[in-house]
Protein backbone atom coordinates (compact mmCIF):
# COMPACT_ATOMS: atom_id res chain seq x y z
CA UNK A 1 0.00 0.00 0.00
CA UNK A 2 2.77 2.64 0.73
CA UNK A 3 4.16 2.06 -2.40
CA UNK A 4 0.68 2.63 -4.64
CA UNK A 5 0.18 5.81 -2.20
CA UNK A 6 3.53 7.18 -2.91
CA UNK A 7 2.94 6.78 -6.54
CA UNK A 8 -0.94 8.35 -6.18
CA UNK A 9 0.46 11.61 -4.66
CA UNK A 10 3.98 11.96 -6.83
CA UNK A 11 4.09 15.75 -7.55
CA UNK A 12 2.30 16.38 -10.92
CA UNK A 13 4.64 15.58 -14.26
CA UNK A 14 6.74 12.98 -12.98
CA UNK A 15 6.46 8.81 -14.13
CA UNK A 16 7.58 6.22 -12.28
CA UNK A 17 10.35 4.87 -14.18
CA UNK A 18 11.24 0.78 -13.95
CA UNK A 19 15.05 0.47 -14.09
CA UNK A 20 15.87 -3.33 -12.83
CA UNK A 21 13.68 -6.12 -12.40
CA UNK A 22 14.67 -7.86 -9.37
CA UNK A 23 12.41 -10.70 -9.64
CA UNK A 24 10.13 -12.13 -12.19
CA UNK A 25 6.78 -13.39 -12.08
CA UNK A 26 8.36 -17.24 -11.66
CA UNK A 27 10.89 -16.06 -8.75
CA UNK A 28 7.57 -14.18 -6.98
CA UNK A 29 5.99 -17.62 -7.18
CA UNK A 30 8.53 -19.69 -5.61
CA UNK A 31 8.80 -17.49 -3.03
CA UNK A 32 5.59 -16.57 -2.26
CA UNK A 33 5.25 -20.93 -2.15
CA UNK A 34 8.03 -20.77 0.34
CA UNK A 35 6.22 -18.28 2.73
CA UNK A 36 3.03 -20.80 2.43
CA UNK A 37 5.35 -23.48 3.38
CA UNK A 38 7.00 -21.06 6.45
CA UNK A 39 3.11 -19.92 7.55
CA UNK A 40 2.37 -24.23 8.13
CA UNK A 41 5.40 -24.70 9.90
CA UNK A 42 5.61 -21.82 12.08
CA UNK A 43 2.04 -22.18 13.64
CA UNK A 44 1.85 -26.25 13.45
CA UNK A 45 -0.58 -26.39 10.46
CA UNK A 46 -3.46 -23.66 9.97
CA UNK A 47 -6.16 -24.14 12.89
CA UNK A 48 -7.04 -20.52 14.06
CA UNK A 49 -5.24 -19.10 11.07
CA UNK A 50 -6.27 -15.92 9.75
CA UNK A 51 -4.98 -14.40 6.25
CA UNK A 52 -5.45 -10.66 5.47
CA UNK A 53 -4.30 -8.60 2.76
CA UNK A 54 -2.96 -4.63 2.87
CA UNK A 55 -5.03 -2.55 0.41
CA UNK A 56 -3.89 -2.39 -1.84
CA UNK A 57 -0.30 -3.89 -2.80
CA UNK A 58 -0.97 -7.21 -0.32
CA UNK A 59 -4.14 -8.24 -1.65
CA UNK A 60 -3.51 -9.86 -4.41
CA UNK A 61 -0.71 -11.70 -2.91
CA UNK A 62 -2.97 -12.48 0.01
CA UNK A 63 -5.41 -14.18 -2.06
CA UNK A 64 -2.25 -15.97 -3.23
CA UNK A 65 -0.81 -17.06 -0.44
CA UNK A 66 -4.81 -18.79 0.65
CA UNK A 67 -4.52 -20.65 -2.38
CA UNK A 68 -1.61 -21.90 -1.91
CA UNK A 69 -2.14 -22.71 1.91
CA UNK A 70 -5.45 -24.51 0.11
CA UNK A 71 -3.04 -26.63 -1.98
CA UNK A 72 -0.51 -27.88 0.04
CA UNK A 73 -2.69 -28.43 3.51
CA UNK A 74 -6.21 -28.56 2.18
CA UNK A 75 -8.00 -26.08 4.33
CA UNK A 76 -9.43 -22.79 3.59
CA UNK A 77 -7.88 -20.13 5.48
CA UNK A 78 -10.42 -17.27 6.44
CA UNK A 79 -9.02 -14.30 3.60
CA UNK A 80 -9.68 -10.91 5.00
CA UNK A 81 -8.51 -7.52 3.39
CA UNK A 82 -7.35 -4.12 5.34
CA UNK A 83 -7.21 -0.30 4.62
CA UNK A 84 -5.47 1.70 6.89
CA UNK A 85 -5.67 5.23 5.75
CA UNK A 86 -8.12 6.44 8.76
CA UNK A 87 -5.21 4.94 11.12
CA UNK A 88 -1.86 6.60 9.47
CA UNK A 89 0.03 8.93 11.34
CA UNK A 90 0.83 11.26 8.48
CA UNK A 91 -3.31 12.20 8.12
CA UNK A 92 -2.84 16.12 7.75
CA UNK A 93 0.47 16.10 6.11
CA UNK A 94 -0.33 14.44 2.90
CA UNK A 95 -3.18 13.18 1.27
CA UNK A 96 -4.42 10.11 2.38
CA UNK A 97 -7.41 8.43 1.21
CA UNK A 98 -8.95 5.00 1.59
CA UNK A 99 -8.53 3.11 -1.68
CA UNK A 100 -10.69 0.46 -0.91
CA UNK A 101 -13.74 -1.02 1.78
CA UNK A 102 -12.02 -3.29 4.63
CA UNK A 103 -13.28 -6.70 4.54
CA UNK A 104 -12.49 -8.71 7.70
CA UNK A 105 -14.74 -11.51 7.80
CA UNK A 106 -14.29 -12.88 11.03
CA UNK A 107 -13.90 -11.78 14.30
CA UNK A 108 -10.17 -12.09 14.97
CA UNK A 109 -10.19 -12.58 18.81
CA UNK A 110 -8.52 -16.20 19.39
CA UNK A 111 -6.95 -15.86 16.07
CA UNK A 112 -3.80 -15.68 14.69
CA UNK A 113 -3.55 -13.08 11.98
CA UNK A 114 -1.03 -13.00 9.27
CA UNK A 115 -0.44 -10.07 7.45
CA UNK A 116 0.53 -9.43 3.93
CA UNK A 117 1.70 -6.49 2.51
CA UNK A 118 3.82 -6.14 -0.85
CA UNK A 119 6.99 -3.89 0.37
CA UNK A 120 7.63 -3.41 3.99
CA UNK A 121 9.51 0.24 3.99
CA UNK A 122 9.82 2.74 6.84
CA UNK A 123 6.62 0.22 8.96
CA UNK A 124 4.70 2.89 9.58
CA UNK A 125 1.43 1.17 7.67
CA UNK A 126 2.21 -2.13 9.45
CA UNK A 127 2.03 0.31 12.75
CA UNK A 128 -1.49 1.83 11.26
CA UNK A 129 -2.42 -2.09 10.45
CA UNK A 130 -1.73 -2.90 13.88
CA UNK A 131 -4.31 -0.62 15.38
CA UNK A 132 -6.79 -0.91 12.88
CA UNK A 133 -6.53 -4.92 13.42
CA UNK A 134 -7.27 -4.55 16.94
CA UNK A 135 -10.33 -2.81 16.41
CA UNK A 136 -11.57 -6.47 14.78
CA UNK A 137 -10.34 -8.46 17.68
CA UNK A 138 -8.02 -9.15 19.81
CA UNK A 139 -5.74 -11.85 17.51
CA UNK A 140 -3.81 -14.10 19.60
CA UNK A 141 -0.59 -13.28 17.75
CA UNK A 142 0.08 -11.47 14.44
CA UNK A 143 2.21 -12.50 11.97
CA UNK A 144 3.63 -10.35 9.28
CA UNK A 145 4.56 -11.83 5.36
CA UNK A 146 6.10 -9.20 2.61
CA UNK A 147 7.54 -9.71 -0.38
CA UNK A 148 10.11 -7.44 -0.55
CA UNK A 149 11.84 -6.20 2.68
CA UNK A 150 13.78 -2.95 1.40
CA UNK A 151 15.24 -1.92 5.14
CA UNK A 152 14.96 2.31 6.33
CA UNK A 153 12.62 1.26 9.06
CA UNK A 154 11.16 4.38 11.47
CA UNK A 155 9.16 1.91 13.56
CA UNK A 156 10.83 -1.12 16.14
CA UNK A 157 8.63 -3.62 13.24
CA UNK A 158 10.10 -7.06 11.71
CA UNK A 159 8.96 -9.21 9.32
CA UNK A 160 8.12 -12.92 10.00
CA UNK A 161 8.18 -14.07 6.20
CA UNK A 162 10.32 -12.48 3.53
CA UNK A 163 10.19 -13.19 -0.42
CA UNK A 164 13.50 -10.92 -0.66
CA UNK A 165 15.41 -8.62 1.22
CA UNK A 166 16.55 -5.81 -1.45
CA UNK A 167 18.95 -3.14 -0.08
CA UNK A 168 17.54 0.37 -1.54
CA UNK A 169 17.98 3.64 -1.90
CA UNK A 170 15.95 5.82 0.53
CA UNK A 171 14.39 7.72 -3.02
CA UNK A 172 14.12 4.62 -4.99
CA UNK A 173 10.83 2.95 -5.30
CA UNK A 174 9.84 -0.46 -5.39
CA UNK A 175 6.89 -2.30 -7.74
CA UNK A 176 5.30 -5.45 -7.05
CA UNK A 177 2.99 -6.14 -10.00
CA UNK A 178 1.75 -9.63 -11.38
CA UNK A 179 4.95 -9.76 -13.75
CA UNK A 180 7.48 -9.73 -10.64
CA UNK A 181 9.07 -6.95 -9.02
CA UNK A 182 11.09 -3.87 -10.14
CA UNK A 183 13.27 -1.07 -8.40
CA UNK A 184 12.97 2.22 -10.13
CA UNK A 185 12.67 5.84 -9.39
CA UNK A 186 10.60 9.28 -10.09
CA UNK A 187 11.75 11.28 -12.67
CA UNK A 188 10.54 13.94 -14.92
CA UNK A 189 11.45 11.85 -18.10
CA UNK A 190 9.11 9.87 -19.71
CA UNK A 191 9.45 6.34 -19.95
CA UNK A 192 10.98 5.22 -23.00
CA UNK A 193 13.82 8.30 -22.39
CA UNK A 194 11.78 11.41 -24.11
CA UNK A 195 12.52 14.51 -22.60
CA UNK B 1 -2.82 22.88 5.96
CA UNK B 2 -2.69 26.20 3.57
CA UNK B 3 -5.57 26.03 1.49
CA UNK B 4 -8.69 25.22 3.84
CA UNK B 5 -11.32 23.22 2.57
CA UNK B 6 -15.15 24.32 2.72
CA UNK B 7 -18.54 22.21 2.02
CA UNK B 8 -21.19 24.84 1.10
CA UNK B 9 -23.10 24.37 -1.54
CA UNK B 10 -24.16 21.56 -4.15
CA UNK B 11 -23.84 23.97 -6.27
CA UNK B 12 -20.00 24.07 -5.87
CA UNK B 13 -19.72 20.56 -6.71
CA UNK B 14 -18.33 18.28 -9.26
CA UNK B 15 -19.81 15.24 -10.25
CA UNK B 16 -16.67 13.65 -9.22
CA UNK B 17 -16.43 15.44 -6.27
CA UNK B 18 -20.39 13.99 -5.27
CA UNK B 19 -19.35 10.43 -6.39
CA UNK B 20 -15.88 10.51 -4.30
CA UNK B 21 -17.38 11.59 -0.98
CA UNK B 22 -19.62 8.93 -1.58
CA UNK B 23 -17.14 6.03 -2.59
CA UNK B 24 -15.56 7.44 1.12
CA UNK B 25 -19.06 7.08 2.60
CA UNK B 26 -18.67 3.49 1.73
CA UNK B 27 -15.59 2.93 3.81
CA UNK B 28 -17.45 4.77 6.98
CA UNK B 29 -20.16 1.95 6.43
CA UNK B 30 -17.62 -1.08 7.48
CA UNK B 31 -16.48 1.04 10.47
CA UNK B 32 -20.35 1.18 11.58
CA UNK B 33 -20.93 -1.85 11.53
CA UNK B 34 -17.97 -3.28 13.41
CA UNK B 35 -18.36 -3.97 17.24
CA UNK B 36 -16.12 -0.63 17.60
CA UNK B 37 -17.54 1.85 15.30
CA UNK B 38 -14.44 4.47 15.71
CA UNK B 39 -11.46 5.35 13.83
CA UNK B 40 -8.64 7.75 14.86
CA UNK B 41 -8.69 9.35 12.22
CA UNK B 42 -9.52 13.09 13.20
CA UNK B 43 -8.07 12.67 16.45
CA UNK B 44 -6.72 16.18 17.91
CA UNK B 45 -9.16 18.17 15.55
CA UNK B 46 -12.15 20.13 16.91
CA UNK B 47 -15.44 20.34 15.20
CA UNK B 48 -17.54 22.42 16.37
CA UNK B 49 -21.86 22.86 15.77
CA UNK B 50 -23.23 26.13 15.78
CA UNK B 51 -26.71 26.45 15.45
CA UNK B 52 -28.20 29.61 15.67
CA UNK B 53 -31.77 27.58 14.27
CA UNK B 54 -33.06 24.79 15.77
CA UNK B 55 -32.48 21.04 14.44
CA UNK B 56 -32.01 17.89 16.60
CA UNK B 57 -31.00 15.22 13.95
CA UNK B 58 -29.02 17.25 11.77
CA UNK B 59 -26.65 18.38 15.00
CA UNK B 60 -26.57 15.07 16.37
CA UNK B 61 -25.93 13.54 12.83
CA UNK B 62 -22.71 15.58 12.71
CA UNK B 63 -21.60 14.91 16.29
CA UNK B 64 -21.71 11.49 16.24
CA UNK B 65 -20.22 12.29 12.72
CA UNK B 66 -17.34 13.67 14.39
CA UNK B 67 -16.81 11.63 17.52
CA UNK B 68 -16.79 8.70 15.07
CA UNK B 69 -13.84 10.01 13.54
CA UNK B 70 -12.28 10.29 16.98
CA UNK B 71 -12.36 14.68 17.03
CA UNK B 72 -13.74 16.30 19.79
CA UNK B 73 -16.94 18.38 19.58
CA UNK B 74 -18.22 21.62 20.48
CA UNK B 75 -21.57 22.85 20.68
CA UNK B 76 -22.83 26.44 20.39
CA UNK B 77 -26.55 26.67 20.32
CA UNK B 78 -27.62 30.54 19.44
CA UNK B 79 -30.71 30.37 22.54
CA UNK B 80 -27.88 30.41 25.48
CA UNK B 81 -25.02 32.15 23.95
CA UNK B 82 -24.23 35.91 24.28
CA UNK B 83 -25.37 36.59 20.90
CA UNK B 84 -28.81 36.51 23.13
CA UNK B 85 -26.74 39.37 24.99
CA UNK B 86 -26.34 41.41 21.55
CA UNK B 87 -22.89 40.38 20.26
CA UNK B 88 -22.63 40.02 16.68
CA UNK B 89 -22.03 36.98 14.72
CA UNK B 90 -18.66 38.73 13.22
CA UNK B 91 -17.66 38.60 17.05
CA UNK B 92 -19.03 35.15 18.19
CA UNK B 93 -17.63 33.34 15.03
CA UNK B 94 -13.89 35.39 16.10
CA UNK B 95 -14.40 34.27 19.64
CA UNK B 96 -15.21 30.18 17.96
CA UNK B 97 -12.09 30.86 15.78
CA UNK B 98 -9.71 32.37 18.76
CA UNK B 99 -10.16 28.96 20.61
CA UNK B 100 -8.60 27.02 17.81
CA UNK B 101 -11.05 24.43 15.93
CA UNK B 102 -10.28 22.68 12.54
CA UNK B 103 -14.36 23.16 11.48
CA UNK B 104 -17.12 24.99 11.75
CA UNK B 105 -20.65 23.24 11.04
CA UNK B 106 -23.25 26.02 10.65
CA UNK B 107 -26.99 26.26 10.42
CA UNK B 108 -28.54 29.50 9.90
CA UNK B 109 -32.01 30.79 8.79
CA UNK B 110 -30.64 33.53 6.76
CA UNK B 111 -29.30 32.13 3.21
CA UNK B 112 -25.32 32.84 2.38
CA UNK B 113 -24.17 33.03 6.15
CA UNK B 114 -21.86 30.14 6.18
CA UNK B 115 -20.25 31.93 2.76
CA UNK B 116 -19.72 34.79 4.83
CA UNK B 117 -18.26 33.49 8.06
CA UNK B 118 -15.39 31.81 5.55
CA UNK B 119 -13.64 35.56 6.07
CA UNK B 120 -13.78 35.43 10.00
CA UNK B 121 -12.52 32.01 10.38
CA UNK B 122 -9.29 29.74 9.46
CA UNK B 123 -11.55 26.90 9.99
CA UNK B 124 -13.37 24.57 7.76
CA UNK B 125 -17.07 25.53 6.83
CA UNK B 126 -19.77 23.03 6.69
CA UNK B 127 -22.96 24.66 5.64
CA UNK B 128 -25.48 22.22 7.59
CA UNK B 129 -28.75 24.15 6.15
CA UNK B 130 -28.84 28.34 5.24
CA UNK B 131 -32.09 29.75 5.59
CA UNK B 132 -33.68 28.52 1.60
CA UNK B 133 -30.36 28.11 0.33
CA UNK B 134 -29.36 24.93 0.33
CA UNK B 135 -28.85 21.86 2.71
CA UNK B 136 -25.80 20.09 0.73
CA UNK B 137 -25.01 17.12 3.24
CA UNK B 138 -28.58 16.47 3.17
CA UNK B 139 -28.73 16.03 -0.58
CA UNK B 140 -25.44 14.24 -0.09
CA UNK B 141 -27.49 11.72 1.96
CA UNK B 142 -29.91 11.31 -0.07
CA UNK B 143 -27.78 10.30 -3.14
CA UNK B 144 -26.10 8.00 -1.37
CA UNK B 145 -29.52 6.11 0.22
CA UNK B 146 -30.95 5.67 -3.32
CA UNK B 147 -27.81 4.99 -4.63
CA UNK B 148 -27.03 1.99 -2.00
CA UNK B 149 -30.83 1.20 -2.66
CA UNK B 150 -30.20 0.47 -6.39
CA UNK B 151 -26.29 -0.40 -6.01
CA UNK B 152 -25.47 2.00 -9.31
CA UNK B 153 -23.77 4.84 -9.06
CA UNK B 154 -25.17 6.52 -12.99
CA UNK B 155 -28.96 7.74 -12.07
CA UNK B 156 -29.63 8.06 -15.73
CA UNK B 157 -33.11 7.62 -16.27
CA UNK B 158 -34.27 7.63 -12.83
CA UNK B 159 -37.55 9.63 -12.42
CA UNK B 160 -37.68 11.40 -8.48
CA UNK B 161 -40.37 13.24 -7.32
CA UNK B 162 -40.23 16.24 -4.84
CA UNK B 163 -43.51 16.29 -3.27
CA UNK B 164 -44.47 19.47 -1.05
CA UNK B 165 -42.86 22.76 0.15
CA UNK B 166 -40.68 22.90 -3.01
CA UNK B 167 -40.30 27.02 -2.78
CA UNK B 168 -38.87 27.33 0.91
CA UNK B 169 -37.11 24.40 0.58
CA UNK B 170 -33.07 24.21 0.81
CA UNK B 171 -33.44 20.63 0.62
CA UNK B 172 -35.47 20.55 -2.05
CA UNK B 173 -33.38 22.58 -3.88
CA UNK B 174 -29.97 21.03 -3.12
CA UNK B 175 -31.27 17.60 -4.22
CA UNK B 176 -32.35 18.66 -7.29
CA UNK B 177 -28.77 19.96 -8.04
CA UNK B 178 -27.28 16.76 -6.77
CA UNK B 179 -29.49 14.35 -8.51
CA UNK B 180 -29.16 16.30 -11.88
CA UNK B 181 -25.23 15.82 -11.36
CA UNK B 182 -25.71 12.51 -11.04
CA UNK B 183 -28.30 11.96 -14.19
CA UNK B 184 -31.04 11.72 -12.53
CA UNK B 185 -34.81 13.53 -13.70
CA UNK B 186 -36.45 15.20 -10.80
CA UNK B 187 -39.93 16.45 -10.98
CA UNK B 188 -41.19 19.06 -8.07
CA UNK B 189 -44.63 18.54 -7.05
CA UNK B 190 -47.07 21.15 -4.94
CA UNK B 191 -49.48 23.51 -4.95
CA UNK B 192 -48.74 26.09 -7.15
CA UNK B 193 -48.25 28.71 -4.40
CA UNK B 194 -45.53 26.24 -2.86
CA UNK B 195 -43.71 26.00 -6.61
CA UNK B 196 -40.77 27.80 -7.10
CA UNK B 197 -42.19 31.01 -9.01
CA UNK B 198 -39.71 30.11 -11.85
CA UNK B 199 -37.66 26.96 -12.87
CA UNK B 200 -34.54 29.14 -13.53
CA UNK B 201 -31.65 27.71 -11.87
CA UNK B 202 -34.10 24.50 -11.29
CA UNK B 203 -32.77 21.71 -13.68
CA UNK B 204 -36.48 20.00 -12.98
CA UNK B 205 -39.81 20.02 -14.13
CA UNK B 206 -42.77 21.08 -12.17
CA UNK B 207 -46.48 20.16 -11.49
CA UNK B 208 -49.33 20.20 -9.60
CA UNK B 209 -50.93 16.76 -10.40
CA UNK B 210 -49.53 14.34 -8.06
CA UNK B 211 -51.57 11.20 -9.20
CA UNK B 212 -50.70 12.31 -13.13
CA UNK B 213 -46.58 11.85 -12.34
CA UNK B 214 -46.98 9.25 -9.29
CA UNK B 215 -47.07 6.52 -11.36
CA UNK B 216 -44.09 6.74 -13.72
CA UNK B 217 -42.03 7.77 -10.35
CA UNK B 218 -38.73 5.66 -9.10
CA UNK B 219 -38.48 7.61 -5.97
CA UNK B 220 -41.21 9.59 -4.19
CA UNK B 221 -39.39 12.74 -1.85
CA UNK B 222 -41.53 14.12 0.56
CA UNK B 223 -41.03 17.37 2.16
CA UNK B 224 -41.90 18.83 5.72
CA UNK B 225 -45.17 20.95 5.64
CA UNK B 226 -44.95 23.35 8.46
CA UNK B 227 -47.73 24.26 9.62
CA UNK B 228 -46.63 28.13 9.24
CA UNK B 229 -47.65 27.89 5.24
CA UNK B 230 -50.98 27.17 5.98
CA UNK B 231 -51.23 30.05 8.28
CA UNK B 232 -49.53 31.93 5.92
CA UNK B 233 -52.37 31.46 3.11
CA UNK B 234 -50.20 29.33 1.23
CA UNK B 235 -52.36 26.30 2.25
CA UNK B 236 -56.01 25.91 2.45
CA UNK B 237 -55.56 23.61 5.23
CA UNK B 238 -53.35 20.34 6.00
CA UNK B 239 -56.07 18.12 5.44
CA UNK B 240 -56.51 19.52 2.27
CA UNK B 241 -53.17 19.10 1.84
CA UNK B 242 -53.07 15.42 2.09
CA UNK B 243 -55.58 14.57 0.16
CA UNK B 244 -53.94 15.99 -2.94
CA UNK B 245 -50.14 16.01 -2.38
CA UNK B 246 -49.78 14.00 0.52
CA UNK B 247 -48.58 9.94 0.18
CA UNK B 248 -51.87 8.62 1.52
CA UNK B 249 -53.20 4.88 2.07
CA UNK B 250 -54.19 4.64 -1.32
CA UNK B 251 -51.48 6.40 -3.41
CA UNK B 252 -48.93 4.06 -1.24
CA UNK B 253 -50.88 1.42 -2.46
CA UNK B 254 -50.65 2.20 -5.81
CA UNK B 255 -47.02 2.36 -5.74
CA UNK B 256 -44.91 -0.77 -7.74
CA UNK B 257 -42.68 -2.61 -4.66
CA UNK B 258 -39.61 -1.06 -6.11
CA UNK B 259 -40.59 2.87 -5.63
CA UNK B 260 -38.37 4.47 -2.99
CA UNK B 261 -40.29 6.28 -0.49
CA UNK B 262 -37.73 9.27 1.12
CA UNK B 263 -38.45 12.03 3.67
CA UNK B 264 -35.99 14.07 4.96
CA UNK B 265 -37.34 14.68 8.91
CA UNK B 266 -39.18 15.45 10.61
CA UNK B 267 -42.01 13.97 9.61
CA UNK B 268 -45.71 15.07 9.88
CA UNK B 269 -47.43 11.71 9.79
CA UNK B 270 -51.00 12.16 8.56
CA UNK B 271 -49.83 15.42 6.54
CA UNK B 272 -47.33 14.99 3.93
CA UNK B 273 -47.57 10.83 4.49
CA UNK B 274 -50.01 8.79 6.20
CA UNK B 275 -49.20 7.04 9.52
CA UNK B 276 -48.56 3.39 8.04
CA UNK B 277 -46.61 4.79 4.64
CA UNK B 278 -43.54 5.68 6.30
CA UNK B 279 -43.10 2.64 7.60
CA UNK B 280 -43.12 0.53 4.28
CA UNK B 281 -40.35 -1.58 3.25
CA UNK B 282 -39.64 0.33 0.58
CA UNK B 283 -39.38 3.28 3.04
CA UNK B 284 -35.67 4.42 3.37
CA UNK B 285 -36.46 6.87 6.09
CA UNK B 286 -34.18 5.18 8.53
CA UNK B 287 -31.92 4.31 6.22
CA UNK B 288 -31.41 7.97 5.63
CA UNK B 289 -30.87 9.05 8.90
CA UNK B 290 -28.22 5.91 9.23
CA UNK B 291 -26.26 7.02 6.02
CA UNK B 292 -26.66 11.06 7.27
CA UNK B 293 -23.60 9.89 9.98
CA UNK B 294 -21.97 8.23 7.25
CA UNK B 295 -21.97 10.72 4.82
CA UNK B 296 -21.05 13.59 7.21
CA UNK B 297 -18.12 11.35 8.28
CA UNK B 298 -16.89 11.45 4.79
CA UNK B 299 -17.52 15.33 4.49
CA UNK B 300 -15.46 15.97 7.50
CA UNK B 301 -12.62 13.39 6.68
CA UNK B 302 -12.43 15.24 3.12
CA UNK B 303 -12.03 18.49 4.67
CA UNK B 304 -9.79 18.01 7.64
CA UNK B 305 -7.63 14.70 6.54
CA UNK B 306 -8.03 14.12 2.52
CA UNK B 307 -5.57 16.60 2.24
CA UNK B 308 -6.51 17.08 -1.31
CA UNK B 309 -5.45 20.46 -1.96
CA UNK B 310 -2.13 19.48 -0.64
CA UNK B 311 0.53 19.61 -3.24
CA UNK B 312 3.45 17.45 -1.28
CA UNK B 313 7.13 17.75 -2.15
CA UNK B 314 9.08 14.55 -3.78
CA UNK B 315 11.20 14.43 -0.30
CA UNK B 316 8.20 14.13 2.05
CA UNK B 317 6.47 12.21 -0.10
CA UNK B 318 8.99 9.80 -0.27
CA UNK B 319 9.75 9.21 3.25
CA UNK B 320 6.26 9.13 4.29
Amino acid sequence: MAERERRLTRPAGRVFVARAQVMDADAVARALRRIAHEVIERNHGLSGVVVVGLQTGGVPLAERLVELLKDIEGVDVPLGSLDVAFYRDDIGLRPVLPEEVTSIPVDLTGKTVVLVDDVLFTGRTVRAALDALADHGRATAVQLAVMVDRGHRELPIRPDFVGKNLPTRRDELVDVGPDGVSLGEFTDERPGGLR
Amino acid sequence: MSDTLHFLSIADLERQTLLDLMRLADAFKEVAERPIPKVPALRGKTVATLFFEPSTRTRLSFETAAKRLSADTMTFTAATSSLSKGESLRDTIETIDAMGIDAMVIRHASAGVPSTIRQWTSASVVNAGDGQHEHPTQALLDCYTIREALGRDDLTGLKVGIVGDVRHSRVARSDVLALDLLGAEVVLVGPRTLLPPSLEGWPAKATSDLDGVLDQLDVVYLLRIQQERANAALLPSLDEYHERFGLTRERAARLGEQVLVMHPGPMNRGVEIAPEAADLPSSLITRQVRNGVLTRMAVLFHLLASGQSLVVPIEEAASA
